[in-house]
């Protein structure tokens, strides 16, 4: 695996297919998603052809005249990130065949969108591209909202956040529902890699990115990309609160490779959760409710839940791949 | 200087790749960063997060910063392990570059 400092000395000159001159918020966990795959795919020797879904990343990185990336890079709509990549790959493939594409170029297809294109309105497409094993990586960057439009709720959005969609008031403590589980979503379709990553363990979400890219078949990455601005936190907070999320089991590191789970980072210590809900702005709201302590107990009896159940999967699920 | 609608390819295609370089976001930067290498060890963990490309370092070799497009989010700042990285008020720098 290539080290931090191998990297910066790959790419002081060479490109890394996003550029400089995007318009995304100061801080933003976005760009560092995108560089981190890009990056490992260039030194893997992948020519990286890019799809976006519509949000944050591709409204910022695309406003006329002007365009971030300096790669192949297709934009369709909200909904069809995965299918429009589907499409990529199979041209690509029907290329080859014809012998129009150099046998000795290595592509790698990488979708990228947002918690709102992938959750919620690009799930069809996301799951029809898994059934049908496009060779194509599909990088979420969940930051837990709607947050291109203002702050509305997803099917990402943690219980208790305040959003503009619902918003902590008198008789709602926010959004009363728990986070989709994206990942299990796409794992059930059995002949995929899925993982989850965290931009504070660069190693680990490195190592990730090269088993997607070299996976024989779909693969999806799930990357916990704080918004600076509607978690309310401040601009150079971002690694922070990454660290956090993995610190508290709020965001497991784990990976599940055809049914097989398996626990990447497993943290001698862990915090309460409430720690990093008192972090962000967006949970201060909940935290001043009279009801705050039932709320906070029962996202830490889940959070303790889930982590349990991810470490009993990874013990019955070894050496036992479903396909 | 953007072009006339005659010089704007049919469909309005962008025919060059990476032109948002030409877009300069370092006029949004409210905090400066300001480095001492003295303290600095090129661990690139400045160069690995900076979400704008903005950290120049040849061969990993930490040489300072592109205020071109440097947002001023402090993020490397946050991440350096030596606090070698320091958040000034642009306003401090108005006189000396008129």
């Amino acid at each position: 695996p290539v080290n931090i400092k191998q990297l910066a000395q790959e790419f002081d000159k060479k490109e890394i297919g996003i550029t400089q001159g995007h318009r995304l918020c100061p801080g933003c966990g976005a760009p560092i998603t995108v560089k981190f795959v890009m990056m490992i795919a260039r030194h893997l020797g992948y020519e990286p052809v890019v799809g976006l879904a519509t949000g944050c990343l591709e409204v910022s990185t695309s406003i006329y005249p002007y365009t971030a990336w300096s790669v192949p890079y297709i934009h369709n709509a909200f909904e069809n990130v995965a299918a429009t990549m589907s499409g990529v790959e199979t041209a690509y493939k029907a290329l080859k065949n014809k012998g129009k594409i150099p046998e000795d170029k290595k592509y790698a297809f990488i979708a990228f969108g947002g918690d709102g294109g992938t959750y919620d309105i690009g799930l069809q497409s996301l799951s029809g591209m898994l059934e049908r094993g496009h060779k194509v990586l599909y990088v979420l960057y969940d930051n837990e909202g709607y947050m291109n439009t203002g702050n509305q709720r997803s099917g990402s959005t943690p219980p208790g956040s305040d959003t503009t969609t619902a918003p902590v008031g008198k008789k709602l403590p926010g959004k009363v529902q728990l986070k989709k589980n994206i990942v299990e979503i796409v794992a059930a379709h059995e002949n995929v890699y899925a993982a989850t990553a965290s931009l504070s363990e660069p190693m680990d979400f490195f190592a990730k990115v090269e088993k997607a890219l070299n996976f024989d078949g779909p693969s999806f990455l799930a990357v916990f990309s704080p918004c600076v601005r509607f978690w309310r936190v401040n601009d150079d907070k971002t690694v922070e609160i990454s660290k956090l999320a993995v610190e508290t089991k709020y965001w497991p590191l784990y990976e599940v490779e055809r049914g097989v789970y398996r626990v990447t980072r497993k943290p001698r210590q862990f915090k309460p959760v409430e720690e990093f809900l008192k972090a962000q702005g967006r949970f201060r709201k909940l935290l001043s409710r009279p009801d705050a302590k039932e709320i906070v107990d029962e996202l830490q009896e889940y959070v303790d839940r889930r982590w349990e159940r991810l470490l009993t999967l990874e013990e019955v699920t070894k050496d036992k791949p479903i396909r | 200087s953007l072009k006339s609608w005659k010089e704007i390819p049919i469909g309005g295609v962008i025919d060059k790749p990476g032109t948002a370089r030409e877009y300069k976001t370092g006029a949004w930067r409210v905090m400066r960063p300001i480095l001492h290498k003295e303290k600095c060890i090129d661990c690139m963990f400045c160069w690995l997060y900076c979400p704008d490309q903005a950290i120049i370092q040849e061969g990993g070799i930490m040489k300072g910063f592109n205020y071109d497009y440097c947002k001023g989010c402090g993020l490397c700042a946050n991440v350096c392990p030596k606090q070698a990285i320091e958040m000034r008020p642009e306003t401090e720098f108005l006189s000396e570059e008129g």
